[in-house]
């Protein structure tokens, strides 16, 4: 072997293993668990869907209120897989056809589910129940989040086919039941209950409940998540104190494969 | 047989051999004695002829090439952003008007990693091979693909810069490596249950990048294009891209081709300086081509900068299905 030919090898191996070591970093975040996120309603248990999606985006660009985004490097393997920050924007179901489910070229997004309730995002949970309006026997008047917040729901007495900025909506609540009143899985309920499924479809019926405000006596509620909860962060995302109440805890959430 | 071998053999590292004269035709022969004939002054004489007879522009496949890269990442992003709905998705895996389309590295590392065979990918994996093979494998690394373009561009830089600071050079790699690679990031999408390689693709990166916002990971490929300006100019095209590979083996057989002349060719070497892979230039070395007409082997990226910078025009793109 000539000088330059060891040299050519040496370099080459070190550049190779380099590549393989820097890509190897993204294991990281993984094994330390840095970051939890909730991912798009039907993604797989966490580590099939890290497996399976192909980080195209699609899920993201049909999103009709924006809700889906792209990780970046501190996701580690996870980079450019689409997650949800509900208090910032939840998943309200408004596309009621689950649009990103059937955008996924994959199956990260698994087509075995068809309607919002059969999505198992993650389940809601009371992190500062101390906060909560409803335990302290209180209303809330005004606007949710106030006027500079950005995050849209479908109210749909007001628009069916548009998802409406918080901002622009009014409470006058006599007790805050935010959490309970946004909630899609609620409001399906609801609509059904009353004879107007939605899209005129009964499947779209959601079988249980997902959240109701519990009298605890003095005029006093306390928000119970049941077992119809999907975890999609509407009510993290609506809960008017600062910081909010109900926070998503996605572990061990997601559809089998 | 032997050349689609031999094709492959180039494809994952090995260096191109000169043929005996045993394997070549009389009238190879007798066009390699015709051009040891002409030498010196007369072989100047002979290009520059051959030169004014050409009317490329030197620029030509370039100007088209850097195009195609532009419009069609274009066409993602304004898919998204104005909601054109031509290609939705990223170049890891897309609609196109509606047809799925999935890149066959990307979709081979997920299928490693969930270790199911996804239904819905299928159709994506056929058209984009059908696609790729039909316009030769490798034409997506130059024609479509982003980081391409970037780095052509940091390579221009490096030969800009190179003569004026002794320390800026340029250094070769085993090309051994991009097929080593090939292999580790597939056993470690087995192994693992995560698309590693996904991790650092500067061709999925780049995409989601333009589509749906910048993001820190880009510092990965700034880090990538300044190690080629300052060390290895195209050194993840060349030797590291499981990518290039991956499309280098579809496109192997490809109708597609850019074929040699050496009846045109005066070995002037143009073609192998602009080259990103020129041991797929072989034939044009002195005395080395096997028949009058050779055509490319795989790892050809069918970029067309030989045929600009051809002074002779013995070389030129062919598209023919069989033999």
């Amino acid at each position: 072997m000539s000088k330059t030919t060891r040299r050519n090898f040496l370099r080459t191996m070190i550049a190779a293993s380099g590549l393989v070591a820097v890509s190897l970093l993204g294991y990281i975040p993984i094994v330390k668990g840095w970051v939890k996120r909730l991912r798009p309603p039907g993604a797989l248990l966490e580590k099939d869907f890290l497996a399976s999606c192909i980080k195209c985006g699609q899920c993201v660009q049909v999103c009709p209120v924006e809700a889906i985004k792209i990780t970046d490097i501190d996701d580690g393997f996870g980079v450019g897989i689409p997650f949800i920050e509900p208090r910032l924007q939840a998943c309200d179901f408004s596309c009621d056809g689950l649009q990103c489910v059937l955008a996924c070229p994959t199956g990260a997004l698994t087509h075995h589910i068809n309607y919002p309730h059969q999505a198992r995002m993650a389940t809601a949970v009371l992190a500062r129940p101390d906060k909560c309006l409803a335990m302290h026997g209180k209303g809330f008047k005004g606007l949710a989040r106030g006027a500079d917040f950005e995050g849209t729901l479908r109210y749909d007495e007001i628009d069916r086919w548009n998802p409406l900025p918080v901002a622009e909506h009014e409470y006058d609540l006599e007790i805050c039941d935010l959490c309970v009143r946004q909630c899609p899985i609620e409001i399906r309920i609801a609509q059904c209950d009353a004879g107007n499924p939605p899209a005129g479809d009964p499947n779209q019926c959601p079988p249980e409940h997902a959240i109701q405000l519990v009298p605890t006596g003095d005029g006093k509620f306390t928000p119970e998540i049941m077992a119809g909860c999907v975890g999609c962060g509407v009510c993290e995302m609506i809960c008017p104190t600062e910081p909010g109440v109900i926070v998503m805890d996605e572990s061990g959430r997601g559809v089998m494969a | 047989m032997k050349n689609l071998m031999q094709s492959f053999a180039v494809l994952f590292g090995k260096d191109p051999v000169k043929a005996e004269q045993s394997a070549m035709t009389k009238r190879t022969i007798a066009e390699h004695q015709r051009k040891t004939e002409i030498r010196g002054r007369e072989l100047s004489l002979h290009i520059k002829a051959e030169r004014k007879k050409k009317f490329n522009s030197p620029q030509k496949w370039r100007r088209k090439r850097w195009i195609s890269i532009i419009v069609v990442n274009l066409l993602f992003v304004l898919s998204y952003r104005l909601d054109l709905q031509l290609v939705e998705g990223a170049l890891t895996a897309s609609r196109f008007v509606g047809f799925h389309m999935a890149d066959l590295n990307s979709a081979l590392q997920i299928t490693l990693a969930f270790k199911q065979i996804v239904i819905n990918l299928v159709i994506g994996v056929v058209t984009v091979f059908i696609v790729w093979w039909l316009l030769g494998g490798r034409t997506f690394c130059s024609w479509i693909c982003p980081y391409h373009l970037l780095s052509e561009w940091a390579e221009l830089i490096h030969l800009k810069l190179s003569p004026k600071f002794s320390w800026i050079k340029h250094h070769d790699f085993d090309r051994k490596a991009r097929a080593v690679l090939w292999l580790v990031f597939a056993v470690l999408a087995y192994v693992t249950g995560y698309t590693v390689y996904e991790t650092i693709s500067p061709t999925g990166i780049l995409s989601r990048a333009l589509v749906y916002g910048p993001s820190v990971i880009l510092l990965w490929v700034v880090a990538l294009l300044v190690f080629e300006v300052f060390y290895s100019r195209r050194f993840w095209c060349r030797y590291a891209c499981p990518i290039g590979l991956t499309y280098g083996l579809v496109g192997a057989t490809a109708p597609l081709k850019i074929k040699h002349d050496l009846r045109k060719c005066f070995n002037d070497g143009a073609c192998r300086k602009v080259c990103l892979v020129p041991h797929v230039l072989h034939s044009t070395k002195k005395g080395a081509a096997v028949k009058l007409n050779t055509e490319l082997g795989a790892d050809c990226t069918r970029c067309g900068r030989c045929i600009d910078v051809c002074p002779t025009g013995a070389l030129s793109f062919k598209f023919k299905v069989g033999k």
